[in-house]
């Protein structure tokens, strides 16, 4: 199969689904003159217009507010956040809003609203530009969280989400956009939600990763290896809905598990993971699950600091040896 | 009226920060400094025009383009440097860098990251001089991208309704990243903005630090007189990219030039020679001495630590707790 990057894989979801579909649109800032600030929505505004690919003002509660209204009137917005941190601006919009509507209205509408918007860390970005606050959305029912870890699931699921009639935020990550891998040219390819995928199967330990940690997990896994460990890697791929029975499964096999996520460990993805595995699989674990995630500090700027404050393989390795050895 | 030794003092300030912007692009294609770093370069005439309009007591907020604020603002370079460093000696030792530069000592209370987010801090700034009724006031410089986000509505509203002594000064370099103001900007004119709450909008060259100033002295003599707040629109231009990482290609040659020639160093150099306050000599010694100043920030910086991995823990809580993280 033909190989192409994290950001060329978004970037052809959205054109595919934009000729399939009229009412398909993508509005944010830099989209569409500048070809977007991660290249994502490169070449649209060209193949498109600018009645298709909209720039808009830095405005993140309206960005969000006018996809909500459009979605409500029967267009399917695709409106981008330039990172994640600027959701934030948005929350009232994308929680109070998008993720309440349906059900306040006893389910007369749907908002078929996808939003994009670029996380995580690793570049000296800081405080304000590098959290992975995925855990935040998936605390609040009503709205789907969508975060791929490779070219492949990135544009599989990316049409899944535009395609589905349910708000839906959808979490790149900036340091995988240049990443490469297999992409299926077939335009009907499509990633369902709620099934993760199996990047390494093993027997001792199971490691539950998605974004970028699911990189660290195979690092992680590697080295594992070289000490006689055989870990399975599995990447839930949409944290909501979730593929609990692909990850119970998993467990019940190997007996151990680890969840490592980027985001804040406390109150992070990984301990509803670690909570969930630990009621189902209680009498079965040889070991207390373990969780990985960032440190509790808002990320500082310097090199040393920032690589200290983020997980990566080496942590995931040292939580998996202590309940393996 | 301003004497001879404050031109040349302004004059000083902004080749300041046109040579450290200089150092900062350079020490950047050295990896020596990391993450999103957007240069002040252009724009010295508003930060240096404006800031020296105010008292030393008074409070200036800044954005992620803060270098020159920061500078102009009375800002060591040394520490501004190993900010940029990331090295414990910052001025924020090494935690908040290009975009986060405060320094609370000279009443600078830094940069944020998210657009408009200092506006409304700026109007509580202003709120809390009000309520303790001393005589003080805010400056908060901010970009023409800000205007379009909600707070900035909301904080010109509230600032206009509780009389609040806070001058706004956008500047407005007509593009938010690679968006042109036109396509991001009902009203392109930016000061007119201040209407719609009742406050004074103005207008100023900002490639031009003489103007600059004035029409601050003027305005923050009327906002610390109790007039309220208002607005100021300082058309300028930033030369580079956005930040370190944009090339921007979306600028016309033709437009990039035209601001060129509108250079505000030589501009007043210019008006400091024909008026006989400065020689070319006076000038090549006062670029030696801001070389010497950017020579030893560098130097500083590169000669100082990292941060020491404990502090990673330190500055999130002023009271700790035991179970909050530590080394
Ligand atoms: C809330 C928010 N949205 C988006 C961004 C990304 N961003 C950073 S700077 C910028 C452009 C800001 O333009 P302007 O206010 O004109 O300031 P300038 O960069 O021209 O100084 C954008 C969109 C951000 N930092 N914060
Ligand atoms: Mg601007």
């Amino acid at each position: 199969m033909r190989e192409i990057r994290y950001y060329e894989a978004l970037n052809e979801a959205l054109a595919e689904e934009m000729r399939r579909d009229e009412n398909v649109f993508v509005m944010g800032e830099d989209v569409g003159l500048f070809g977007g600030t991660f290249r994502v929505t490169e070449g649209l505004m060209a193949e498109f217009g600018a009645r298709r690919v909209r720039d808009t003002p830095i405005a993140e509660a309206g960005i969000v507010g006018l996809a909500i209204g459009a979605a409500f009137a029967g267009t399917r917005p695709v409106p981008e956040l330039m990172t994640m941190n600027f959701a934030i601006v948005a929350m009232d919009q994308i929680i109070n809003h998008a993720s309440k509507m349906r059900y306040m209205f006893g389910g007369q509408i749907d908002i078929p609203l996808t939003i994009r918007a670029a996380g995580g860390g690793g570049t000296q970005k800081g405080a304000q530009h590098s959290h992975s606050i995925e855990s935040w959305f998936v605390n609040a029912p009503g709205i789907r969280v969508v975060i791929p870890s490779t070219p492949a699931d990135a544009k599989g699921l990316l049409k899944t989400s535009i395609r589905s009639n349910d708000p839906v935020l959808f979490i790149e990550h900036e340091m995988l956009y240049s990443v490469r891998g297999p992409v299926p040219e077939d335009g009907e390819d499509l990633i369902p939600f709620g099934v993760a995928d199996v990047k390494r199967s093993g027997s001792d330990l199971t490691i539950v990763a998605w974004s970028k940690m699911m990189h660290e997990a195979l690092r992680a896994a590697e080295a594992l290896d070289a000490e006689g460990i055989s870990a399975e890697v599995i990447d839930p791929r949409t944290l909501d809905p979730f593929d609990w029975d692909a990850v119970l499964g998993s467990v019940s096999r190997t007996r151990r598990c680890v969840v490592a996520e980027e985001g804040w460990r406390t109150v992070g993805v990984g301990a509803e993971i670690a909570s969930r595995v630990t009621e189902a699989l209680f009498y079965e674990l040889e070991a207390p699950v373990q969780r990985v995630g960032a440190v509790d500090v808002p990320l500082p700027y310097a090199k040393n600091l920032e690589a200290a404050a983020l997980p990566n393989a080496q942590d995931i390795v040292r939580a998996a040896l202590k309940i393996t050895t | 009226m301003l004497s001879s030794a404050d031109k040349i003092r302004l004059y000083k300030q902004m080749l300041l920060i046109r040579r450290l912007e200089e150092r900062v692009a350079e020490s950047y294609g050295e990896q020596e400094i990391g993450g999103f770093t957007h240069l002040y370069i252009g724009q010295e005439a508003v930060a240096v025009g404006a800031i020296s309009a105010l008292n030393n007591d008074d409070y200036v907020i800044s954005t992620y383009r803060d270098h020159g604020h920061y500078l102009a603002r009375g800002g060591d370079p040394k520490k501004f440097m190993a900010e940029l460093f990331g090295r414990e000696t910052g001025i924020c030792r090494g935690k908040g860098g290009s975009m986060h530069l405060a320094d609370v000592e000279n009443h600078f209370f830094g940069g944020t990251g998210i657009v408009g987010g200092s506006l409304p801090i700026a109007v509580g700034m202003g709120l809390a001089c009000s309520y303790r009724d001393d005589d003080r006031v805010v400056m908060c410089l901010f970009g023409d991208g800000a205007t379009n986000q909600g707070v900035f509505h909301e904080s010109l509203n509230f600032a206009k309704l509780w009389n609040l002594p806070v001058v706004f000064v956008c500047e407005n370099n007509f593009y938010g990243i690679g968006t042109d103001v036109r396509i991001a900007s009902a009203l392109t004119e930016v000061h007119k903005k201040a209407s719609a709450y009742g406050l004074p909008g103005y207008r100023v060259n900002g490639m031009d630090v003489l103007e600059v100033r004035k029409l601050c002295d003027d305005v923050v003599g009327l906002v610390r007189g109790g007039a309220g707040p208002a607005l100021i629109e300082a058309r300028c231009y930033r030369y580079q990219g956005h930040s370190m990482t944009d090339p921007g290609r979306y600028r016309a040659r033709a437009e990039e030039e035209l601001w060129r020639k509108r250079d505000p160093i030589p501009r007043l150099a210019a008006s400091l020679l024909s008026a006989g306050l400065l020689s070319e000599e006076r000038i090549a010694e006062l670029e030696r001495e801001v070389d010497d100043v950017c020579e030893e920030a560098v130097a500083f910086a590169s000669d100082s630590p990292r941060p020491a991995l404990s502090s990673l823990y330190e500055d999130v809580y002023n009271e700790t707790y035991p179970s909050d993280p530590h080394a």
